[in-house]
């Protein structure tokens, strides 16, 4: 948390010395810090946090590319003959996770290909999932949670 | 040179943003069900709009703008997948059927029909793989 206020005061620097205050500039300075801070890691310490903005970046680059492929998909589904869709609604049980954390891991789902939630159990155990091609069940509910959950509450928690 | 690129990427965020768009119009005319529509509508036009908005920070390029377009971005990603989940949980609750070539439905009968309280059924997340 130290390191990321330190961050954050480096790329406002950064805008200030390059005396162009916008989105950009601050992006380039907390790329530029974060550089910086990570070069002398055995100064300020804390791993941790170098760890957990490259966690951060990594999925949300997946994320991104995930919801492009998602629209790629919905496309070939548009062009390519009903008669080809295997649709379903499965059960995906999940960790416990509060509702913040649910409420992301449902929306990742919808904007991820093939995947869209349609409902949460009320005692939050299991979420409903309307899957474009069901080939395999279980392998689906194992995909989802493997490539969405996992990564989303190691960068919630710890 | 600058002012160019700049051009350009807007052109393409546009390009992009309708041609989601289209896909997400073209889905909800096409798919045979609601649930399928709705993956549809929710994937592609929250793209979709995106695209858009994102070309219109390019081009407006100062700070003011490009916040706000970060917050609608946010916002969006936030609230339209919601409101998707939303039709479509009103229309399982109120029997639409789904599509009479899907080939699973965990959901039937694990609603209840009175005070539509959501049962979890058998969850079971054994590795495929063994």
């Amino acid at each position: 948390m130290r390191l990321f206020l330190g961050n954050l005061l480096l790329a406002f620097v950064w805008s200030l010395m390059i005396a162009e205050f916008s989105v950009a500039s601050l992006i380039m300075g907390f790329a530029f810090g974060f550089l910086l801070l990570w070069l002398f890691q055995p100064l300020v310490g804390g791993s941790s946090y170098f760890g957990k903005v490259r966690q951060i970046v990594r999925f949300s680059l997946f994320l991104a590319k995930e919801i492009v492929r998602a629209n790629l998909h919905v496309a070939w589904h548009v062009i390519t003959p009903s008669s080809f869709f295997k649709p379903g609604i499965i059960a995906v049980p999940l960790e416990p996770q509060t509702d913040f954390e649910a409420t992301l891991l449902a929306n990742i789902l919808t904007l991820t290909p093939g995947s869209f939630s349609v409902d949460i159990s009320t005692d939050r155990r299991v979420l409903y999932v309307h899957v474009m091609d069901v080939e395999n069940a279980e392998r689906t509910r194992w995909e989802l949670k493997e490539q969405y959950e996992t990564p989303l509450l190691e960068i919630l928690r710890s | 040179m600058m002012a160019h690129l700049n051009d350009l990427l807007v052109c393409l965020f546009m390009l992009a943003g309708a041609i989601f768009c289209l896909i997400a119009s073209l889905g909800v005319f096409r798919m045979p069900d609601l649930y399928t529509r709705m993956q549809a509508a929710a994937k592609s036009s929250t793209l979709g709009v995106v695209c858009i908005i994102l070309s219109v920070a390019i081009h407006f390029g100062d700070a003011g703008v490009t916040t706000r377009a970060m917050l609608v971005i946010v916002f969006l990603f936030l609230t339209a997948p919601v409101a998707a989940h939303m039709v479509a949980r009103a229309g399982y609750i109120s029997n639409v059927p789904l599509w009479h070539r899907s080939v699973a439905d965990e959901l039937r009968g694990q609603y209840d029909a009175a005070t539509h309280e959501l049962a979890s059924g058998r969850p079971s997340a054994e590795d495929p793989r063994g």
